[in-house]
């Protein structure tokens, strides 16, 4: 053996080595075994997989699917860091989908009552967005912390609540534009023109600018996590819940921190959409957010760069999907059973893996000390 | 990593056989691999001559091997009845024909379990019964005790060797793990040592003395907590008045777990608590550090009030913690050793400018620990799980003495930390006392605590009830105030003294040994109960 302090470098970074290949194992299968059980799907219904892989994966790389991709990509990033937020201290923040709802709906009225400046209006609707989602978020913050609600449970119950409060305020008079419209969806007035977001016109059709704010926040979530003692905190007590209050984190005050930052984050969902196309909210505004957010956030591992690989392989999916039926006789559902099994696969794989990572290189360990201890008993009875 | 080695034991049918051994010299492993929780890379087992192999619990249990588990597993919302069924319906059925079958067991081997009664409603010692009847409902004919003493006070022991006597007269056989050496005297007809994972010795305990026993189970080498010159200086660090926490319990019982304490150390003293466990010395403790709210009382360090503080602000203050449990409180297992060090620490240099860590800094200062403190660890990239216990504690040591305390709590430095590791934690805890630091420590070694203190309180149901001068009591008289049975100054027979002194001067000293011995040698002394309440101070 060589001496300790030059031995310690190499063996640091074998670790690491080996912990990006576990990490890089498990998504990779997951998406392996899907296509596997999607293609038996397919042959049992007589269709030929690879054709539809095929499709999916022509209008992939054609210029404007990929600007397809890169929009709805960055709506489910940012669902997803929503929930990751909360799922890195271990709070399980379901309500991801309420909360861009209700902010959703308020940043459409305010945005449609007040016309400023954009470089004044844009950020006030971003900052609307976010509080209103903080809110609703720390409703199950203080349910949790101060009567023991489990979060998971509240902030369920308070999607439900959502909609209703949303039916309950999206009615003609209150932020629904007194009209005698004929149409059979009631949404707000389209907000002002200041409030509409930079676009970029490429030869794929219209990118949209909010990709700067998504990776703001990604940059925002991985400096958090790793260079601040907030972040410490909240890695401490995802952990160990027990050790972090011990050590001195104020747990109370982390949930309750998390879970408005989680419920703020879950706030930007919609502001894509609402700021660089729909620029209404309404009945027909995209649902479902949130729970595909909890969905790409496993995936990705609650990592703000994980994350990144993941949202932009749901984009692909659910963009390409719309191909398949026009393209092809395919079914497009055949696309969600993709994506539920890749979850599936994906949260058992991470378990196995962590645990053969552990025990790995406890043993690794074990057999590296086993030669110091040897060493050490013999001068000790040499001694 | 060899856990065990070459292990070779006969257990003989219809005796009560011991197996002794220090923490972590591989007890534990032995008997999960007896009761088929662990596969053994080599070796053989027997029983009644018949060469048999366990994958699982389930197949121990049917040879008829029952284990009894340190820490009971019990469902307290159900009644005796259906938690000895649960999980044996198959046996005796659910119903009458089953309450008889335990009525009949109970009755046959003395043991006074009610049927009835809902576990909730009952003591540690009966839980322990209602354990052993649960094996025994099952058929076993084998019985394997885990520290079954651990958490009994010395009454319910006589009362657990009692049971055992009439199981053996029943012709059941009993494999009684401990470390305790009167214990096993009392009660073992076999005796064998186990250390460093092999067997180390067969013992009578008609012949052997505890000193011998001692010297088996830790070698002859044995470091021990000597005295030394004394420290303490006039300066007071800790001041803890009347505090007082009562918990609500599941049913809205109001029970008081810390009572009226009161106690001050000063500058280099070291101040022992000593009490059977689960008598309040983990609610002191988490009092102290600001994790549990008080009802009344205050906490003053070093001229600072800390009564309304949360724990980071103690911690910052200038208390260093080293909790009982260092997996649930000390570390994040799967995080590195350098994210470890932080641990709560996180808003000190090294470890963070301002609200930025400095990952850089504490590697550094991790790397110096690891050296100082001597952790044995290829790296400190390596996860905290994947050290001993030994080298986790004093990571842990050497992270709390790195920020300059003025006080430092260990509670249970010690405990699952093998020999070598033992002796330099004790060296810690007396460097930190010359450097002036106050130390409370608490232990269930009671030499440790009479080693290692300038001066022991008795802590029994919340309450500090006796005091000692560590130079003049013996184990066994603190062992009697903690259960209670003495108050006020406790001082021990002189004669009784010289012989734990002379004994633990030849550094043969184990854990509870030498001075055990002492007090089989002069049974039943006296013990002096001076009337001052809360004496010293």
């Amino acid at each position: 053996m060589t001496s300790p302090t030059p031995a310690k470098r190499p063996l640091g970074q074998r670790f690491d080595l080996e912990r990006i290949v576990l990490g890089l194992a498990a998504p990779v299968l997951a998406v392996l075994l899907s296509l596997v059980i999607c293609s038996l799907l397919l042959l049992s219904s007589g269709r030929d997989p690879f054709k539809a892989f095929d499709v999916m994966f022509t209008y992939g790389t054609a210029s404007d699917g990929q600007v397809q991709i890169i929009n709805k990509g960055v709506t489910y990033y940012l669902a997803a860091v929503a929930a990751a937020f909360g799922f890195r201290m271990n709070l399980f923040n379901i309500g991801v989908e309420g909360q861009y709802r209700i902010a959703a709906l308020f940043t459409a009225y305010i945005g449609s009552q007040i016309d400023l400046p954009a470089f004044i209006q844009i950020p006030l609707l971003l900052v609307t967005a976010m509080l209103a989602g903080g809110i609703w978020a720390s409703i199950a913050g203080v349910l949790k912390v101060y009567r023991g609600v489990s979060e998971v449970i509240s902030t369920i119950m308070l999607n439900a609540i959502s909609l209703a409060v949303v039916g309950l305020l999206l009615v003609p008079g209150i932020f629904a534009p007194k009209t005698g419209s004929s149409s059979n969806s009631i949404q707000t007035a389209p907000i002002s023109q200041s409030s509409h977001f930079f676009s970029i016109e490429t030869a794929g059709g219209t990118l949209w600018g909010f990709f700067i704010i998504a990776i703001l926040v990604g940059v925002g979530f991985q400096l958090t996590l790793n260079r601040t003692r907030f972040g410490f905190d909240l890695r401490a007590t995802g952990r160990s819940e027990s050790a972090a209050q011990a050590s001195g984190v104020n747990v109370k005050r982390m949930v309750l921190t998390s879970m408005a930052v989680s419920g703020a984050l879950a706030g930007l969902i919609g502001m894509p959409t609402l700021l660089q196309s729909s620029y209404t909210y309404g009945t027909s505004f995209q649902q479902g957010l949130g729970f595909t957010g909890i969905a790409i956030a496993l995936l990705g591992r609650n990592s703000p760069i994980g994350i990144v690989f993941s949202a932009l392989l749901f984009a692909f999916m659910d963009v390409t999907a719309v191909q398949l039926p026009l393209q092809g006789d395919f079914p497009q559902e055949i696309v969600a059973v993709m994506q539920g099994t890749i979850v599936i696969c994906v949260v058992v794989a991470y378990e196995l893996v962590r645990r053969y990572g552990l025990k790995r290189q406890q043993q690794k360990v074990g057999a590296e000390l086993a030669a110091q201890a040897a060493a050490a008993a013999n001068k000790e009875v040499a001694a | 990593m060899v856990a065990n080695h070459d292990i070779d034991i006969t257990v003989r049918r219809g005796t009560v056989h011991a197996l002794m051994g220090e923490n972590g010299a591989g007890k534990s492993t032995l008997m999960k691999i007896l009761y088929g929780m662990q596969k053994p890379d080599e070796g053989t087992i027997k029983i009644n001559g018949e060469l048999v192999e366990f994958s699982t619990p389930g197949d121990a249990i049917d040879r008829g091997i029952g284990m009894v588990h340190q820490h009971f597993m019990l469902a307290d919302n159900l009644t005796v009845w259906e938690n000895v069924v649960l999980g044996g319906e198959k046996l005796h059925g659910i119903g009458a024909k089953a309450k008889a079958k335990i009525k009949e067991i109970s009755d046959q081997y003395g043991l006074g379990v009610r049927p009835d009664v809902l576990v909730e409603d009952l003591g540690v010692a009966d839980r322990q019964r209602v354990e052993i009847l649960k094996v025994l409902y099952r058929g076993a004919r084998i019985l394997i005790l885990d520290e079954p003493t651990a958490v009994l006070v010395p009454q319910e022991v006589d009362a657990l060797f009692g049971n055992l006597r009439e199981l053996k007269a029943e012709g059941v056989t009993v494999i009684f793990i401990s470390h305790k050496l009167h214990e096993v005297l009392a009660v073992a007809d076999a005796i064998s040592v186990i250390r460093r994972g092999t067997t180390v010795g067969d013992a009578d305990p008609k012949t052997v003395t505890a000193r011998q026993l001692a010297e088996l189970m830790v070698g002859a080498e044995l470091p021990s907590p000597e005295s030394r010159e004394s420290t303490v200086t006039d300066v007071e660090m800790l001041r803890v008045d009347g505090l007082r926490i009562a918990k609500a319990d599941a049913e809205g019982v109001e029970r008081v777990v810390l009572d009226d304490v009161s106690l001050r150390i000063r500058k280099g003293e070291v101040l022992g608590i000593a009490g059977v466990e689960g008598n309040g010395q983990a609610e002191l403790v988490e009092a102290i550090m600001g994790m549990l709210a008080l009802d009344a009382g205050t906490v003053t360090l070093d001229g600072q009030d800390l009564t309304r503080t949360l724990t980071r602000a103690r911690r910052e203050a200038g208390i260093g913690y080293i909790p009982e449990d260092r997996h649930k409180h000390g570390l994040l297992l799967e995080a590195p050793l350098w994210e470890n060090r932080m641990l709560g620490h996180v808003t000190e240099t090294p470890n963070s400018k301002g609200f930025l860590l400095d990952p850089a800094g504490a590697r550094k200062d991790t790397l110096r620990i690891v050296e100082e403190y001597d952790v044995r660890t290829p790296g400190i990239e390596v996860t905290a799980a994947s050290l001993s216990g030994g080298n986790q504690q004093k990571l842990i040591i050497g992270r709390e003495m790195s920020h300059d305390p003025k006080l430092l709590i260990a509670a249970h430095p010690t405990r699952g930390v093998d020999v070598g590791a033992q002796a330099q934690i004790w060296e810690q805890i007396r460097v930190a006392q010359r450097a002036g630091l106050a130390v409370l420590l608490i232990s269930a070694d009671l030499d440790e605590l009479i080693g290692l203190s300038d001066h022991i309180r008795v802590i029994y149901r919340g309450r500090l009830v006796a005091d000692a001068d560590p130079a003049t009591v013996t184990a066994e008289d603190l062992g009697t105030a903690m259960t209670g049975a003495a108050k006020g100054h406790i001082e021990s027979d002189a004669e009784a003294l010289a012989e734990a002194q002379a004994l633990a001067a030849e550094g043969t000293e184990a854990a509870e040994g030498t001075a055990v011995e002492s007090a089989t040698d002069t049974p039943a002394e006296p013990t002096e109960t001076a009337d001052d309440p809360q004496a010293g101070e």
